[in-house]
């Protein structure tokens, strides 16, 4: 191990020993010196050294090869919903635990391995290449323009200025057979975003027990979600439906409604309003009993449904959209109409 | 003739398999000529060299995984009951999408892991773009020839991000579901075509049964494959161009010192590549990321609160939330502004700090090549504006995230959205001073070190009593390496009156330019570096000091 045993060739020649700042251009003490000497790592000098460092990139490759066949152990003898402890992630997937560090350490031995080889073994010798200009040289370049010229005039696109304008005319042209092919991606808008399922006479289904709501079920300070009656989950469009019609319902004090109109619509002091945010059509499901104020969980916007369902934070542009309802004859609270303007996000022909 | 012949193919008959091989490809493909400038290519070595690599390899992670989990994805919208092995969400109505990926992630043996890897990578892939693309800006690298370069690495940070989206969004669960519908409510804010735009892109209404068999080929063909031939175009001209290097003893603009790639840069380069896998393998097994089960399917009229998109489109969820809320409607028409201006400042963000390489290069009218790397400081203005965009970008995170900095800090969610709308003007002005100042400090630094040396911290006492501390002189290779950098001078317009006395009329683009450059090179903007005459009088009249 010591460096007595190191063979006498092997061992660098001996360099300036004390170190003293030379600078080697006396003109210039800024100028370039030049590549620095090479410097010997341990392993150029000692063979011992670099069996070592042989050792270790082979004990690493070694432990790839027995990660993998952890990997393929695992993958065969634990089941794929066992959940275990582990400190302190918590409870996880068993498999996918074992699966991932098993394939991580076979996978990162690898390149540990790889990289301590080059780092100890392999030669460390900077070596300097050339670089040559990007850019041709001025006869290169003569010589392109030239044949460009020659090709121009032989096509006669210049002079047989007929073929050139028709064809333009051609390729500019057939790219809309493409974009005429892009228009059945969809049906055109219409009025599809201002009307909603609801309509004079329909009953407000709780979303929960799926059961038309009466007055009473709504208490002061609650919070209800509700949809049309006739609107089921297991229908096609129900989706689609839901991402119009989705309604919030509140019970306030009526005194505490500030709004007229809001007095108007509501019932007892129950008010409908679209769950449909206003800004960019995330659904509104943050209620705050004592101040009637409702928060967006996506952007924060924040309407007062004691006012109107206005705007009092946030990016949203206008008040949530108040549905007018009613009761029925048999007690159940109804819609008296669509709501007279449209639902969920702005856009340019909403007016 | 025929003789030559003979001990040619006798000496074909003697040489290696591996050598008949190479020959029978030469014969075909031209390998050697192409071996012969590549094989042996020399690549400097620096730190910050990897993270291009880190970029690479996990796109090609992505890729991997990606193609396994098509094996299992159905890309359909139709409404399916689950009968899966995750009890809590059995018998509830879903996609085919979400159904499958639930299938992937708890029935499919090392599905989910898969599953995992694919989403780690993508975020690790961005960030390392990130990464990478201020690397390459700090220090000058984007600059001639290498600008087409930057624009296609650009290209793939945007397109990573849509690709991100797209992907994120195919498994129809809640959590991606209302980021869908946030991009809905966007198109929709475009003036005069956003609501067609909005039914072509879901095929009728939100969300409609089509978006994600579109979201899919967009993800897994479309945008992947304009990303492979960027990669290969970026990397071919990183070949081309050869690799950059900072400046030290030996190195020149002219030349580019390192380790060739075989072997040292294949069996690095190739390593890291297991290196970075292997680490994301491992994050995959502890760090659970987007558990689809907990969200559960998308519905419209449901949300979960802390809604957060992948973190690279965190930014422009800053900017529609902190936006205020403008509408202005007139003649029938609504102009959504309150969220048409954040999608339009949304695409700037990104341009702004793709287009400086071209802005730069304007102001210097410098038409040279440049393979020597600057070090930040020694460009203040090119520094402080990319620290300045980057901490605009990061005001934006902190407005997209500003209900988790709230619920987490204890802090009032009005007040950061209101720090974000003030800092979004006012960050990126400070951090440009600040920047600025730190940099030319660091120059004057610099300069002292090579004037008057190290401070060795050795404190001698002098004879008279008078304590002074020792600077040791700098090798020749620092000073050089403290040196090296070239220095601008601010263009003037130059006279504006020629010798006839015939006043020439000056552009306002030359006065723009001339006033950029001494914003730039100015007297306020850069340490004039030290002279070999400073140098010399300190040096050698009176000794250190």
């Amino acid at each position: 191990m010591s460096s007595q045993d190191i063979p006498e060739e092997n061992l660098p020649a001996e360099q300036d020993a004390h170190g003293a700042v030379s600078v080697a251009d006396e003109h210039d003490p800024f100028a370039d010196p030049g590549l620095p000497p090479h410097e010997h790592r341990v392993q150029d000098i000692d063979e011992r050294a670099a069996k070592r460092s042989e050792r270790v990139v082979a004990f690493l490759f070694t432990v790839s090869m027995l990660a993998t066949v952890a990997f393929i152990a695992s993958y065969v003898a634990i089941p794929h919903d066992k959940a275990i402890f582990v400190f302190p992630i918590g409870h996880i997937n068993a498999l996918n635990f074992a699966l991932g560090l098993t394939l991580g350490v076979a996978l990162f031995t690898i390149g540990a391995g790889a990289v301590h080889w080059a780092r100890t073994l392999m030669s460390d010798v900077e070596i300097a290449d050339e670089r040559h200009a990007i850019e041709a040289p001025p006869e290169v370049k003569a010589k392109v323009l030239a044949d460009f010229k020659q090709g121009a005039k032989e096509s006669a696109l210049g002079r047989r200025k007929l073929i050139r304008n028709t064809m333009f005319g051609a390729l500019a042209l057939f790219p809309l057979s493409g974009v005429m092919l892009l228009r059945d991606l969809g049906p055109l808008p219409g009025t599809k975003l201002r009307h909603t399922l609801w309509s004079k006479g329909k009953l407000l289904v709780n979303m929960n027990t799926n059961l038309p709501l009466r007055p009473s079920d709504v208490a002061v300070g609650s919070l209800t979600f509700a949809k049309p009656e006739g609107l089921e989950e297991t229908d096609e469009e129900f989706q689609t439906e839901i991402a119009k019609s989705a309604l919030m319902i509140v019970r306030l004090q009526p005194d505490n409604i500030k709004d007229k109109r809001e007095l108007e619509w509501a019932h007892e002091g129950i008010v409908a309003f679209s769950k449909i945010c206003t800004h960019v059509g995330c659904p509104i499901s943050l209620y705050e009993q004592q101040t009637h104020h409702v928060l967006c969980p996506c952007h924060q916007s924040t309407f007062d449904l004691s006012d109107g369902a206005r705007v009092i934070f946030g990016p949203a542009g206008h008040a949530l959209p108040q549905l007018r309802i009613g009761v029925s004859d048999e007690g159940y609270l109804q819609a008296l109409g669509d709501f007279e303007e449209p639902v969920g996000p702005a856009f340019w022909e909403r007016g | 003739m025929s003789t030559t012949t003979n001990t040619d193919s006798r000496a074909r008959e003697k040489a290696p398999a591996g050598e008949k091989i190479a020959d029978w490809a030469d014969g075909r493909l031209g390998i050697y000529s192409l071996a012969k400038s590549n094989m042996r290519k020399i690549f400097p070595d620096h730190w910050s060299f990897m993270l291009g690599e880190v970029c690479l390899y996990s796109f090609i992670i992505i890729i991997l995984t990606g193609v396994y989990l098509t094996l299992f994805f159905h890309p359909s919208m139709n409404e399916v009951t689950y009968h899966g092995s995750y009890v809590p969400l059995q018998g509830q109505l879903m996609s085919e999408a979400f159904n499958s990926t639930m299938h992937i992630s708890f029935d499919v043996r090392g599905g989910l892991l898969i599953r995992q890897i694919h989403h780690w990578a993508a975020l690790i892939f961005l960030a390392a773009m990130f990464v990478h693309m201020m690397r390459v800006f700090f220090t000058g690298a984007f600059r001639k020839p290498r600008e087409v370069n930057w624009l296609f690495g650009f290209l793939l940070f945007v397109l990573g991000m849509f690709t991100g989206f797209t992907g994120y969004s195919l498994p129809d669960d809640l959590l991606s579901g209302t980021g869908v519908r946030f991009m809905e409510g966007a198109v929709l804010s475009v003036p005069i075509v956003g609501t067609y735009l909005s039914f072509f892109l879901f095929g009728g209404e939100f969300p409609g049964g089509d978006f994600v068999a579109r979201f899919y080929s967009i993800h897994i063909l479309l945008l992947p494959g304009i990303m492979l031939g960027l990669v290969v175009g970026h990397l071919i001209l990183v070949f081309y161009h050869k690799h950059t290097q900072f400046a030290g003893p030996g190195k020149t603009n002219n030349n580019v010192v390192g380790m060739p790639l075989l072997p040292v840069y294949m069996a690095k380069a190739g390593g890291f590549f297991f290196l970075v896998f292997g680490v994301i393998a491992a994050v995959a097994a502890i760090a659970s990321i987007n558990p689809i089960w907990a969200m559960g399917p998308y519905r419209p009229d449901m949300v979960s609160t802390g809604a957060q998109p992948d973190w690279y489109m965190g930014f422009s969820e800053g900017l529609i939330r902190v936006m205020p809320g403008w509408e202005i409607n007139v003649w029938g028409h609504t102009l959504v502004l309150g969220v048409f201006i954040p999608l339009i400042i949304f695409p700037l963000v990104l341009v702004a700090i793709a287009v400086y390489p071209f802005i730069e290069s304007w102001v210097t009218g410098d038409k040279s090549e440049h393979h020597i790397l600057d070090r930040p400081r020694n460009v203040p203005t090119r520094t402080a504006f990319g620290a300045a965009w980057i901490s605009w970008y990061f005001v934006l995170l902190v407005g997209g995230g500003n209900d988790i900095w709230a619920t987490h800090f204890h802090l009032s969610i009005n007040s950061i959205t209101w720090f974000v709308r003030v800092g979004f003007f006012v960050v990126p002005v400070l951090v440009f001073i600040a920047t600025k100042r730190v940099c030319l400090g660091l120059q004057r630094r610099d300069r002292d070190k090579v004037l008057h040396g190290r401070e060795s911290g050795i404190i001698k006492r002098l004879p008279h009593g008078e304590f002074v501390e020792i600077h040791e002189p700098l090798s020749q290779d620092a000073l050089h390496t403290l040196t090296a950098h070239e220095q601008y001078v601010p263009a003037a317009i130059g006279a504006t009156v020629d010798e006839n006395g015939v006043e020439r009329k000056v552009k306002g683009s030359e006065k723009l330019r001339a006033k950029l450059s001494e914003a730039y090179y100015g007297e306020d903007s850069q340490i004039p570096k030290p002279t070999v005459e400073e140098y010399k009088e300190i040096t050698s009249g009176h000794g250190h000091h």
